[in-house]
């Protein structure tokens, strides 16, 4: 079993190391051969935000579970492990979702079904499908979301987003934001594995402080720096403070089925839900 | 056949608030011309590489290019501008500063995409480009997953897409491993007679194949300015500018002894 490190500087390089392997996960799948990998971002995009608005507009919550199955379904044909979705997703989502909708199972009024013994609370039936709701929308919307994530290399995703008119100067900002945030987490670890090889010992809390405060202002002076430097390799290449951005993306047959196929499961949902 | 000279600086000196980088370098580089530009660290290579890229400019001294002076005013020329970052590529040392885009063909496309280039030439070009350096199965990879070889190649590839007449590289051959050296270098030796090729480097062994005449360089002053074969034997030179020095090494099994040297290439 894998033993959780007691440092602060093994915690702190634990958790950076977490950050980058999930980065490099999220990528994996982004890259494997699957049925929404192989979809334009753009309509991939609107796809899956037009089922989680669908999602958490529809009033049945069997119409909600139908979305949520086609969303099991598209991680199915997307090579998306249901372990990582139960961990990554399901559970986080329940738990947290799980904790707001619990009061609501005594708090609204209706048909009494269970009485809690001592306390005497009432568990009544339009409480607990109100909770059940609750819990399933947010399932259903965290689904699709991590589907779109996973699915996505987060360049297109952004580029995607230009679809609604997602300003361009800002979808270079966090382009370039990702890319640095990757080069920094690394610099960051190598600064805490340096410091590790040359300690003995415990830190204590001061010299914890210390370190954290010494490491941010040596990290921030290196952003710093290397912000200047590439400022002068963009300029370099033509940079005179506008930006531009282009993409490969090519609608193609498949696309426009796939089109196709969320607008009438959109629509679908919407005429279940009314009849 | 001798070329128009591409730049010309004279008495050129650059200062940093707290010291001098370059002293008075007067240097005529002509067209299609492969220069190496040699020094220990700190010995104003960089410098003088970003005072070229219109990067920075001279404290004094005048610089031009194309027999253009090349000053704040003319580089603030929208058209002038344009016209010198297409002609003018410069590949940095370290290469996470020049890759900043998030995934290998944004990078490669970035330069075409600032000149205007329209969507289907940069599209054909950046292809073609990648392909030309052996990098096309990397176009969609983010920087932070590429090896140091593979970085320098995407970061050459950025500049080389806008076919420019100049490339300026700073240390192309630092921290790479020797087969990605080698690519480096043989792409750097068949520029010959093709491009202005000015590499900033401080590695000895390479310089007879990247470079037809070397400039040294010692405290930003220019000391020697000879082919690369002349440099070579010019042991005084090379000391005086801490480009060889002396250290206990060993000859096959036995003979261990000290001596001045050049690394890679060992000569005696």
């Amino acid at each position: 079993m894998k033993k959780r490190p007691t440092g602060f500087i093994e915690r702190t390089i634990g958790s950076l190391a977490d950050a980058l392997e999930h980065a490099a996960i999220a990528e994996t799948h982004a890259e494997t051969g699957g049925l929404l990998q192989s979809l334009d971002p753009r309509v991939k995009l609107f796809g899956l935000l037009a089922l989680i608005l669908t999602a958490i507009s529809v009033k049945k919550e069997t119409v909600t579970l139908a979305i949520l199955a086609v969303a099991v379904g598209l991680a199915f044909f997307s090579r998306i492990p249901l372990r990582l979705l139960t961990t990554r997703v399901w559970l986080g989502v329940f738990i947290l979702t799980g904790t707001i909708a619990f009061p609501a199972i005594f708090m609204i009024p209706g048909e009494p079904l269970y009485r809690l013994p001592l306390l005497h609370w009432t568990v009544t039936e339009q409480g607990v499908y109100t909770a059940l709701r609750l819990v399933s929308r947010a399932e259903t919307a965290a689904t699709l979301a991590i589907l779109m994530v996973l699915t996505t290399p987060w360049t297109h995703l952004l580029k995607a987003m230009r679809v609604f008119h997602l300003p361009v100067v800002l979808v270079v900002i966090l382009g370039m934001t990702h890319r640095y945030l990757f080069l920094l987490l690394h610099t960051t670890t190598n600064y805490f594995e340096a410091r590790r090889c040359r300690l003995v010992g415990e830190l204590d809390g001061q010299a914890r402080r210390q370190l954290l405060a010494a490491s941010t202002g040596v990290l921030f002076e290196r952003s710093l720096q290397l912000s200047e430097e590439v400022f002068l390799a963009m300029q370099a290449r033509g940079f005179r403070g506008e930006v531009f951005i282009l993409n490969e993306f090519k609608i193609n047959r498949r696309d426009w089925v796939a089109l196709g196929a969320f607008i009438a499961a959109m629509i679908l949902a919407f005429w279940a839900d009314h009849s | 056949m001798t070329q128009r000279s591409v730049f010309e600086l004279s008495s050129v000196n650059y200062r940093y608030p707290e010291a001098t980088a370059l002293d008075g370098i007067t240097l005529t580089i002509a067209g299609n011309e492969r220069i190496a530009l040699l020094g220990a660290n700190g010995s104003g290579k960089s410098t003088l590489l970003r005072i070229l890229a219109g990067l920075a400019l001279p404290s004094g001294g005048s610089i031009t290019f194309c027999e253009e002076p090349l000053t704040e005013e003319r580089l603030a020329d929208e058209t002038f501008s344009r016209q010198f970052r297409r002609r003018v590529g410069m590949v940095f040392q370290n290469s996470d500063v020049q890759l900043f885009n998030p995934t290998v063909f944004d990078e490669v496309a970035f330069g075409p995409l600032q000149l205007g280039w329209t969507k289907p030439e940069i599209l054909e070009r950046v292809d073609a480009q990648l392909n030309a350096l052996d990098i096309f199965p990397l176009k969609h990879r983010s920087p932070h997953r590429l090896s140091g070889g593979e970085k320098k190649r995407v970061a050459l590839a950025s500049v080389l897409v806008l076919d420019p007449d100049v490339l300026l590289i700073d240390e192309p051959t630092a921290a790479l491993d020797p087969k990605s050296q080698g690519q480096i270098i043989d792409f750097l030796f068949g520029c010959a007679g093709k491009k202005t090729v000015i590499t900033a480097t401080h590695d000895l062994s390479i310089i007879e194949d990247i470079a037809d005449r070397c400039v040294i360089l010692e405290n930003g002053r220019g000391v020697g300015d000879a082919a690369p074969h002349s440099i070579l034997h010019d042991w005084e030179l090379l000391q005086r500018a801490h480009l060889v020095h002396i250290h206990r090494h060993r000859h096959g099994t036995s003979e261990v002894h000290a001596h001045p040297h050049v690394h890679g290439r060992h000569q005696h």
